[in-house]
């Protein structure tokens, strides 16, 4: 037995830093810290209503037509990924913001900034993947813009896409329209796409290669809106996940989501790429899947027209929406008890065991 | 999910349950010693599950929450030297110093990477000869032999640029310190079931002799953990205080001989201390004699260095069992994981992160009820 000489008067931790004064990785993570970001330095800054939305795409009217305006950039390390690379996942992004209002997208803006050094021939391959990226999502690229950065001040390409797009009379979507008893869908399996990039990134594999789910959203929405344009609320759960779109959700709405953990799909590669590094599949990036919550009276059928569609043939119900505890995100776990689902704060990061 | 889905069956959960029920007759706290176990234990709501006379307290066995303060700053200092590659486990990154924690240092400059691996940090150090690369050797039992292959690799190959901060810990002294503490009221214990698969059990019988004491070695799954409940509230109930093994899949008696073998070539016992705890006897691993060139604290001559930790939070009370984290007047409101005052809201794995995370909401009012059959 050893001897203990437990310092019983200075139990006691100290007081962490409170804030930062500088750029941290995990503002750009999509989770609290990119929230307040964009809450306490961009808005105030910028004093645009249009903005106070927090949408994926600004919904404005210009000349008597509803168009939804939006813009993202790509910053993705590696440039080629299973499953895809940064030229349609720039497309892709875009398409789906102008998606998640419901709008038809129609013209994208590209623009390039590249890294001394970077070959050429990457440049080529990223820029065919994009434009044949752009065909298949029914999209024209109509102007861009590229910039040179001196070597080692990038990744070798960084792409800027924006995007307008029409949105249909009668069709209002926003998080903001959640209501209580409305059901929530996901259109799919999560978590391909943060599993993907970490795979390659890290050199790590799981038993099998997981695939990014990249991919254009709006023909899928077209189809889901053919239904009943009374759709409450469409998200793609890109940066922060699942969880991080729900709990917007939430928020903006004021109201509070049940989610059912069991029901929530997720392939057995990234589930188990998951357990081995400790990280949530609520809280991985996806680039092809769609959060909906949708009136309970037109469930059914918006189901049917999900699970008909190419991109939707895995689309499942995962909670429901509830006046309950607003704000806040509660899962059911698997074995009954329940959970707090919340904003993560920036990046998950790998735990140590 | 072959070796999770099956752990995570919620019939087989219920039925455990069920025979958890049958088996106590009275009040019993049993202590789970591992952070993992803690996570798992409020991410899967097992402790809202469980009869009310099972108390599960949580245990000091999370190597975030329990590295000190010192060794942070030692950490935040070697890292924040040109020429120096300072590699990490992820989730040391947002522990605070005594003013910053790594991603400040690297938002300043600082070349701070994540590994999964320590080998992956040999790698880079051979890589980049002309750089010093430290990698931050902290955890359990678990993490060390891998920690440990990653320096007998670099000395078998002569890679001299590589070195580690070391803040190993271990179990067993610190089941021990909790049981001598005079508030304890721990009954029984949930051991850590990888830490046993490196160890092996041989170390647990002589504590559970001495303090007479259950202890269960237990896996991480729901499953495991309502099994190692069920066990050791079957001993408690017959007055039993034996070494079980519950987890035989990941754990033999003799634990892992490579493992075992790499670990005493290249560390040795000493004292320790615990953030928010104190000093615990001979809780630690440094490096051997033999390895002593690859100690950062030496090569970068910070072992002088010496931090005071202020009292303004209980998250030492929160490390040992003595009170649950929302009995912490800062919990929820001066205390998050955005602004956290102790290690244990930092780390996912701190008790008061995941009481943050998955129980703010005390009683969430739910729908339904879910069925478990």
């Amino acid at each position: 037995m050893t001897d203990i000489t437990a310092d019983t008067e200075g139990w006691s931790c100290p007081t962490p830093p409170r804030d930062h004064p500088v750029v941290v990785m995990g503002h750009g993570g999509g989770g609290a810290l990119s929230a307040e970001l964009t809450r306490h330095l961009f808005l105030p800054a910028y004093g645009s209503e249009a903005l106070r939305g927090l949408t994926d795409s600004a919904a404005v009217t210009l000349g008597g037509a509803r168009l939804a305006f939006s813009t993202d950039s790509y910053v993705v390390r590696p440039l080629f990924f299973p499953g895809g690379n940064i030229g349609d996942l720039a497309v892709n992004g875009t398409v789906n913001d102008l998606a998640m209002s419901g709008a038809v997208p129609a013209y994208l803006s590209c623009a390039f900034i590249l890294e001394e050094g970077t070959k050429l021939s990457t440049v080529g391959r990223i820029a065919q993947a994009l434009g044949a990226a752009a065909r298949a999502a029914d999209v024209t690229v109509v102007t861009g813009d590229t910039k040179v950065v001196d070597a080692g001040h990038g990744d070798g390409v960084y792409v800027n896409t924006a995007g307008i797009g029409l949105i249909p009379e009668g069709v209002d979507i926003r998080p903001q329209r959640a209501r209580p008893g409305d059901v929530v869908i996901v259109s799919g399996p999560i978590g391909q796409h943060g599993i993907a990039i970490l795979s390659v990134r890290e050199g790590l594999t799981f038993g099998t290669e997981v695939v990014s789910d990249t991919a254009p959203l709006a023909g899928l929405v077209q189809a889901m809106l053919a239904v009943t344009p009374e759709i409450h609320v469409l998200r793609d759960p890109t940066r922060g996940g699942l969880a991080t779109a729900l709990n917007e959700i939430a928020t903006a709405s004021d109201t509070g989501v049940i989610l059912d953990e069991g029901a929530v799909p997720v392939p057995e590669a990234v589930a188990t790429a998951c357990a081995l590094l400790g990280l949530d599949p609520v809280y991985m990036a996806n680039e092809g899947r769609l959060v909906a919550f949708v009136p309970r009276k037109h469930a059914d059928a918006v189901l049917d027209a999900m699970r008909a569609h190419p991109l939707g043939r895995e689309t499942a119900v995962i909670g429901t929406c509830v006046a309950e505890h607003p704000g806040m995100v509660v899962a059911r776990t698997g074995l009954g008890g329940t959970r707090i689902v919340d904003l993560p704060l920036g990046e998950q990061l790998p735990r140590i065991c | 999910m072959k070796y999770i889905d099956e752990f995570q069956d919620p019939a087989l959960a219920r039925r455990l349950l069920d025979d958890i029920a049958r088996t106590v007759t009275r009040p019993w706290a049993m202590m789970e010693v591992c952070g993992g176990q803690t996570h798992s234990i409020i991410r899967h709501g097992i402790d809202q599950l469980l009869p009310e006379n099972i108390e599960l307290i949580h245990g000091p066995g999370c190597p975030v929450c329990v590295t000190p303060l010192e060794v942070i700053d030692k950490a935040l200092e070697i890292a924040s030297r040109p020429g120096v590659v300072f590699c990490s486990f992820g989730d040391m990154l947002r522990v605070p110093g005594s003013d910053r924690d790594l991603f400040w240092i690297k938002s300043d400059g600082g070349d701070v990477r994540v590994v999964y691996s320590p080998l992956d940090a040999l790698r880079i150090a051979q890589q980049t000869p002309g750089r010093q690369v430290v990698f931050f050797g902290v955890g359990f039992e678990t993490t060390a032999p891998a920690i440990a292959m990653a320096v007998h690799q670099a000395k078998r190959l002569e890679v001299r640029n590589f070195s580690l901060l070391v803040s190993h810990v271990r179990v067993p002294p610190a089941i021990e310190a909790v049981m001598r503490s005079p508030d304890c009221r721990v009954q029984a214990f949930l051991a850590a079931g990888h830490v046993c698969s490196v160890m092996g059990t041989t170390e647990y019988p002589d504590l559970a002799d001495t303090y007479k004491v259950p202890i269960v070695v237990t896996g991480f799954e729901p499953l495991d953990i309502l099994e190692g409940i069920r066990r050791a509230a079957r001993q408690l109930e017959r007055g039993e205080h034996r070494v079980e093994n519950a987890y035989p899949r990941a754990v033999r008696p003799q634990g892992n001989p490579v493992a075992l073998s790499v670990l005493r070539e290249v560390f040795t016992t000493t004292d320790r201390a615990w953030r928010g705890i104190g000093i615990i006897a001979g809780s630690g691993w440094r490096l051997s004699d033999a390895y002593r060139d690859y100690d950062a604290e030496h090569r970068f001559d910070v072992t002088c260095l010496v931090t005071e930790e202020p009292a303004v939070c209980r998250s030492g009370e929160v490390l040992q069992g003595l009170i649950k984290p929302h009995e912490c007047a800062a919990f929820g409101t001066t205390c998050t994981p955005r602004t956290p005052l102790g290690a244990t809201m930092v780390s996912s794995e701190g008790t008061c992160a995941a009481y943050y995370l998955y129980r703010r909401l005390a009683t969430p009012r739910m729908e339904e009820t879910a069925s478990v059959d």
